[in-house]
């Protein structure tokens, strides 16, 4: 499967999780916080903490650590004035 | 068509739903994974196959997560979305049942400390949900620290994935713990075997375990570069020239598991001491409503398997079935709890870790509220509950409405027995507006 982040492409097998291919972009952090605009990735890693906000395909606030890929997702991290609605 | 509706697919969940169908009713198994197996059995999404088989006469429905429960004529509403997680696309069904099993489970508490917002910081549920459900670790070098019987699996599940384990930081002392409840020791002799097998793992990997320590700070930049370990007292204030610093690159913090009530909480079952009241049938104050495994109390798989016997067993019973009384059971959840019971006093959270925080140290990772601000915010004011707590403070209301700093906030505005406060919420899990507004046909049980 193939899928982008942030624009550039990556190759992803089916299960993997969003947050497993962030990291194996090389990222560990691809929120930024609304009030001090801080790096956030990973924390509690099954859905509880909601740290792990990305934007797939256009679709914001989702759990990065809960979601599988699939072929042709665009994945982007989330800035700070993107506010979780 | 009469039918029993469990929700969650860890041990507890999986047992009612198979205790159920021998029974020859009908149920339906909600979980919100894409695989069976919860958080303790938690498999592999990228390998095909299932290491779990359900009886037939149990509907699954997998990549569904329950939002609400509302009461309905005889019984209760369940609100499902089934489909990819947190997209809009999702399907909805509203079930309607007259016995509902709750077993939705629990996930780490983990206690602040400066530096706790750096990425690196995990929880140690993270650390094993990762390795085992997608092979990776969370780190190269990791420290594992924290309390309880948990630390171990998760260290071992790192060693597996090829992670350096630096070293296990336990709070507590858990030797002399057990000692104070020889007999709740005894009664959970076969965990001592798991946790035997664990230990000699670690043993290969020169995992060493260091009692009464925390990692009290964690240092970096954009990201963890090092954590502060301390010794600590009994009480857990930091022992003063004993501080002691590790580079690592992740961390895994785990001390010990809030339970997921949301649910409990939404259908009204009395809540006492931080967990879901049942009595021998595993049923709850209310009518039609059953619960079993770590919402009842942190005990382990063994005897969330042994309740969801029991409570699957009792919800076919009330839907008309000729059962055996499931005694095996019943006599292995009376030991089990006698088990977790001694598991509870030999690993507490001790009030020490207040001491860790600093002015600047954030309480509410969502709201960013520090707990200088907290301090400042709480001073002086009658804060009589939960509510008053997060309006005056920030605390709690933000993305993940108070599941990760609840209880801590709540200990800190002396608070007590915040548990139900921060899990009563109309919308159980999170659903887009779209979604709501959606109608939703009624699947009612005739």
């Amino acid at each position: 499967m193939r899928v982008r982040v942030d624009g550039e492409e990556f190759v992803a097998e089916p299960g993997e999780t969003v947050a497993a291919v962030l990291r194996g972009s090389g990222r560990d952090a691809w929120r930024t916080t609304r009030i001090e605009g801080r790096p956030r990735g990973l924390f509690c890693g099954i859905g509880v903490c909601f740290d792990c906000l990305v934007v797939v395909n256009g679709v914001r606030d989702v759990r990065a650590c809960l979601r599988l890929v699939a072929d042709g997702d665009d994945i982007r991290s989330q800035g700070w004035e993107e506010v979780p609605s | 068509m009469r039918r029993v509706v469990v929700v969650g697919a860890g041990p507890a969940g999986r047992a009612a739903a198979a205790a159920t169908a021998a029974h020859g009713v009908e149920v339906v198994l909600v979980d919100s994974a894409p695989k069976l197996g919860g958080q303790y059995d938690r498999q592999d999404t990228r390998e095909s196959g299932d290491r779990f088989a359900l009886p037939s006469g149990v509907e699954y429905l997998p990549d569904s997560v329950v939002w609400a429960v509302e009461p309905a004529p005889g019984g209760h509403r369940v609100h499902v979305r089934t489909g990819p997680a947190d997209s809009p696309e999702r399907a909805g069904r509203a079930l309607e049942t007259r016995a509902l099993v709750l077993a939705t489970g629990a996930y780490d508490r983990s206690l602040p400390f400066p530096g706790w917002d750096l990425p690196g910081v995990y929880t140690a549920g993270a650390a094993q949900a990762l390795a085992k459900s997608q092979g990776i670790a969370v780190g190269d070098r990791v420290i594992v620290a924290g309390t309880g019987p948990f630390l171990l699996p998760v260290a071992t599940v790192l060693c597996s994935v090829g992670a350096r384990v630096v070293a296990i930081l336990e709070a507590n002392d858990p030797v002399t713990g057990w000692m104070k409840r020889p007999g709740g020791a005894v009664a959970g002799w076969g965990k001592f075997g798991e946790l035997a097998r664990y230990s000699v793992l670690l043993g290969h990997h020169h995992v060493p375990m260091v009692r009464r320590s925390a990692v009290i700070a964690a240092n970096g930049t954009d990201r963890l570069e090092a954590v502060i370990a301390s010794r600590l007292d009994h009480d857990w204030n930091p022992v003063a020239h004993t501080e002691r610093r590790f580079e690592v690159d992740a961390v895994a913090i785990g001390f010990g598991f809030t339970p997921q009530l949301e649910l409990a909480v939404a259908a009204r079952c009395d809540i006492e001491g931080g967990f879901v009241a049942v009595n021998a049938a595993q049923a709850t104050s209310v009518p039609g409503v059953f619960a079993a495994g770590e919402i009842t109390g942190i005990g382990g798989a063994e005897l969330a398997t042994h309740e969801g016997t029991i409570a699957g067993t009792a919800a076919a019973k009330l839907l008309g079935a000729r059962v055996r009384v499931p005694f095996r059971a019943m006599r292995h959840v009376r030991s089990g709890r006698r088990f977790a019971a001694a598991l509870q006093s030999a690993y507490p959270v001790r009030p020490g870790w207040k001491g860790w925080l600093r002015d600047d140290t954030l309480v509410c990772r969502c709201e960013e509220v520090p707990y200088g601000e907290l301090r400042r915010a709480v001073g002086g004011l009658d804060i009589g509950g939960v509510r008053s707590l997060k309006l005056a403070t920030r605390a709690g209301l933000g993305l993940c409405q108070g599941r990760v700093c609840g209880r801590n906030v709540a200990e800190l505005a002396g608070l007590a027995d915040a548990a139900d406060g921060f899990s009563r919420r109309p919308v159980a899990a999170p659903v887009r507006l779209g979604e709501l507004a959606e109608d939703t046909p009624v699947e009612s049980e005739r």
